[in-house]
């Protein structure tokens, strides 16, 4: 069982998980993955959206049941049916938000379910007692006869990490525990996680953020699109390879998709420009143009602000720094009415929240921005709606009987495609789009590809994110490189490779590590 | 004309369940259909069912709109009651007597507005926000009528509820015209769209450039408007505002005709049409009961017991078992 690549003897393993496959209706959100975690070791889980890892974890706690592989812990082969059975097993989680109860009292989170009794009733005074010796040994020393509430959320994932272990001390999964953390309470949290672990518990941690798993952990496994990447050691795997795992491109191979004939970087006024524009908390301040008929890409990790600078373009959040020039006039927007009004359009990362609005036709989902435009006195005559569903539907090849059909029951590749259409019938100036090829089948996702191109070299312009640097290098004018909430950088011409763009998402870690 | 028939296919179980109410009603009182014109007014049990059921028609087209965008609206009986007070103290102060239902269809504006406030600007829940104008509303009503029932003679008032148009009893014509006058409303304008886009999806909806706000306010203020309507006509039928019953619990038969109408309480599709159709149901029912001269209590077991048919009908657990059942009885014909 132990990996080819290590050479000393490894620790032993505690969990082992064989080919997990998770099948959801048309999307395998999992496929044959292994994970192995040994005692002792912080094993980092990365990935990007849609990668897999919170499926991995469900079905590690047995949250969802799973459509293949098996599970063993300490050799003996477990059916984690609902959390309960996991817990037994040894395997507990801790989520990102919080899942303790803010209105009970430490102790009582502590002991929920288990509290200790005398003659039947809870003794409220052990519970409290062991509570807070408990979290003694966490390094916290609280009452723990107070609300929970009464805590900041970092001590609140502290209690929750304590009763996780107290329940089952095997394994410990974490799912990004420092999302809303400050650096200081990340440390504290860092220094409690090695101490368990070399009381030998093996820890699984998901973060988003690549410095932490480079201070923190021992072992790296990279999932992609629902498929394993790879495992390897954290101290043999440059962070630049890392990147380029997760992103699923070799930072030093050639691109084989065609590059368009190199034309001049746009020039001339463009039709928006970005100066400066941030919010705080969001995203540090970044500058944009965009042109007509030319694409600004924006590439980055997970988390690294790449959809707060849509959320800022098209007024779903008001900037607080920096400023927005169209048209040569400098603009606020408030809402997404503001952008719309001006001509702009966004495809959201979410398809489901934020895209959609499932339990309507397609055909509604389709006129629905137009019809939000014109405002609710003047309806679209039916027609006029069923000749714009009709003739979208052909345009982008959308695969439906007819336009009646709820939109819920369209593929991802044709719900995106739906979406286009809803913005299309706008007739925009500007279109932003958030990973718009996400959990999209191959065949489809070079359609939207190929549409995008055909909207560009129609005379609109267009700001698209994406994680699939290839495409983005391929189609991109100019790519704005995003990290830790703030620009790391901005391609231009025939410096756009997706080399380059993996060595900027991954350049601030290089300088450092060469420091 | 095939729209029509696709309306009424679509109101199916509506249809029947009126039907089914209506036949208890023939049941136990025979010449129930009996229609005969007397002073120019039809009378009959039909017309009966109409007129007794025009309030809660009101509150429910009305109320339609609100739940379909994931909301309620419990205030409508206490607005009814107020806008009740606002008339009836204004005819009785000597104000002329358009002018008076003008002044209690301006107070459910004002009262639809405070709530779409609440719940569009100010981000309530639609429960808690027109809860506070359901407990408040009702004081305020007593305010207006002193703690006393105000009664009043004011003949054009009156005729609100005992008035005769085209051979209708107007209540019955006044909640015609609202239903279609919402049906318009909401289907020949976006309105109808924006409802049930917000009410499945705000998020998306305001991504979509939906101005959800306003959507949002928009209906609770027709809420308002209806509710008022609805309080006219039940103060002009007992001459007189009664703070404390005008509009007592209608609220909740108004959000049971618009789950019997077919809407979701989840928010998303909704009928006017069919939304009457529920008040019409509940009002056959109710009427059958007195008629059978079972005790008036028996009701509300009853209403209750519809009430749980049809929610269970339309809960997405029971679907499921009930495709089962359907096939397993397919198969045993097919074996017979």
């Amino acid at each position: 069982m132990a990996s080819p690549e290590t050479p000393v003897t490894p620790p032993p393993v505690v969990l082992a998980a064989r080919g997990l496959t998770r099948q959801y209706p048309g999307v395998r959100a999992l496929d044959g993955v292994d994970l192995t975690l040994r005692a002792g070791e912080i094993h980092a889980l990365l990935g990007e959206n849609g990668a897999g890892k919170s499926t991995l974890i469900n079905l590690l706690t047995g949250a969802q049941p799973r459509n293949g592989g098996t599970i063993t812990v300490d050799g003996v082969e477990i059916d984690p049916d609902g959390p309960g059975g996991a817990v037994r097993a040894g395997i507990a989680a801790v989520y990102q938000e919080i899942t303790l109860l803010p209105n009970l009292s430490v102790a009582q989170n502590l002991y929920l379910g288990r509290e200790p009794t005398r003659w039947g009733l809870v003794h409220r005074a052990r519970m409290n007692r062991d509570g807070a010796a408990l979290l003694r040994r966490f390094g916290l020393t609280i009452d723990a006869s107070r609300p929970l509430s009464d805590f900041s959320t970092a001590v609140q994932q502290l209690i929750a990490i304590a009763r996780a272990v107290d329940l089952s001390a095997k394994v410990l999964i974490l799912d990004e525990p420092t999302a809303s953390l400050d650096t200081a309470e990340v440390q504290t949290l860092f220094t409690l996680l090695r101490t368990l672990r070399d009381q030998g518990l093996a820890i699984v941690f998901v973060t988003h953020f690549l410095d932490q798993v480079y201070a923190l952990t021992d072992r790296i496994t990279v999932l992609r699109n629902g498929r394993l990447v790879g495992e390897r050691l954290t101290a043999e795997l440059p962070r630049l390879e890392l990147v380029a795992m997760m992103l699923g491109k070799a930072p030093t191979a050639e691109s084989h998709l065609g590059r368009r004939p190199a034309t001049a970087a746009p020039s001339g006024t463009p039709l928006v420009r970005a100066q400066g524009l941030g919010r705080r908390r969001l995203v540090g301040a970044f500058d944009a143009e965009l042109h007509a008929g030319a694409v600004l890409g924006a590439a980055g990790l997970l988390g690294s602000g790449r959809t707060e600078t849509a959320l800022l373009l098209f007024g779903v959040e008001t900037a607080d720094q920096g400023e927005l020039i169209v048209d040569g006039k400098t603009v606020t927007l408030r809402s997404p009415r503001d952008a719309i009004r001006l001509g702009f359009g966004f495809c959201p990362e979410d398809r489901k929240l934020d895209g959609i609005v499932a339990g309507l036709s397609i055909r509604e989902n389709i006129v629905l921005a137009l019809q939000a435009k014109r405002g609710w006195w003047r309806r679209l005559p039916p027609a006029r709606q069923r000749e714009l569903a009709d003739h979208y539907i052909k345009l982008l090849d959308i695969r439906t009987p007819d336009a009646e059909k709820p939109i819920q029951l369209l593929s991802g590749g044709n719900q995106q495609k739906a979406l286009l259409a809803r913005w299309l019938a706008t007739d925009p100036r500007l279109l932003i789009l958030d990973e718009p090829t996400r959990g999209i089948d191959v065949g489809a996702h070079a359609e939207i590809v190929r549409l995008l191109e055909d909207l560009r070299d129609r005379g609109m312009a267009l700001y698209v994110i994406s994680s699939e640097i290839e495409e983005v290098a391929a189609y991109s004018d100019r790519v704005l490189v995003m990290r830790d909430r703030a620009p790391a950088g901005l391609l231009e011409g025939d410096t756009i490779t997706p080399a380059a763009i993996v060595n900027a998402i991954a350049a601030d870690h290089q300088t450092k590590g060469a420091a | 004309m095939s729209a029509v028939i696709q309306r009424l296919k679509a109101a199916r179980p509506q249809l029947a369940l009126l039907a089914l109410a209506l036949l208890v009603n023939v049941f136990v009182a025979p010449g129930f259909l009996d229609l005969r014109m007397q002073d120019g007014r039809l009378f009959g049990g039909l017309i009966d069912i109409l007129n007794r059921g025009a309030p809660v028609m009101l509150l429910a087209v009305g109320m339609a709109p609100v739940i379909a965008t994931r909301g309620i609206d419990l205030s409508v009986g206490v607005i009814m009651a107020i806008a009740g007070a606002v008339a009836a103290a204004g005819v009785n102060a000597g104000l002329a007597w358009p002018l008076a239902i003008l002044a209690a269809l301006a107070t459910g504006l004002v009262c639809g507005l405070w709530n779409g406030l609440l719940v569009a600007v100010f981000r309530l829940q639609p429960i808690v926000a027109t809860l506070i104008l359901m407990v408040a509303g009702r004081g305020v009503a007593q305010l207006i009528t002193e703690g006393r029932i105000l009664t009043f003679t004011e003949p054009h008032l009156i005729a609100v509820a005992g008035g005769t148009l085209a051979a209708l009893p107007l209540p019955v014509v006044l909640a015609l015209l609202a239903a279609g006058l919402t049906g318009l409303l909401v289907r020949a304008t976006a309105l109808g769209l924006f409802v049930e886009a917000v009410g499945t999806n705000p998020r998306s909806s305001r991504l979509a450039g939906v101005h959800t706000g306003l959507v949002l306010g928009a209906v609770y203020v027709w809420s308002g408007l209806m509710a008022a309507l609805a309080g006219l006509i039940a103060t002009a039928d007992i001459k007189g505002a009664d703070a404390n019953n005008a509009g007592l619990w209608l609220e909740l038969d108004a959000i049971l005709a618009v789950v019997i109408g077919g809407t979701s309480l989840y928010g998303g599709r909704f009928s006017i049409g069919r939304s009457v159709l529920g008040a019409l149901v509940l009002q056959a029912m109710r009427t059958a009961i007195l008629r059978a001269g079972l005790p008036p209590e028996l009701n509300l077991v009853l209403m209750a017991l519809v009430v749980a048919a049809v929610l269970t009908q339309q809960s997405p657990a029971f679907q499921p078992l009930a495709a089962r059942l359907m096939a397993r009885l397919k198969n045993k014909e097919a074996r017979v």
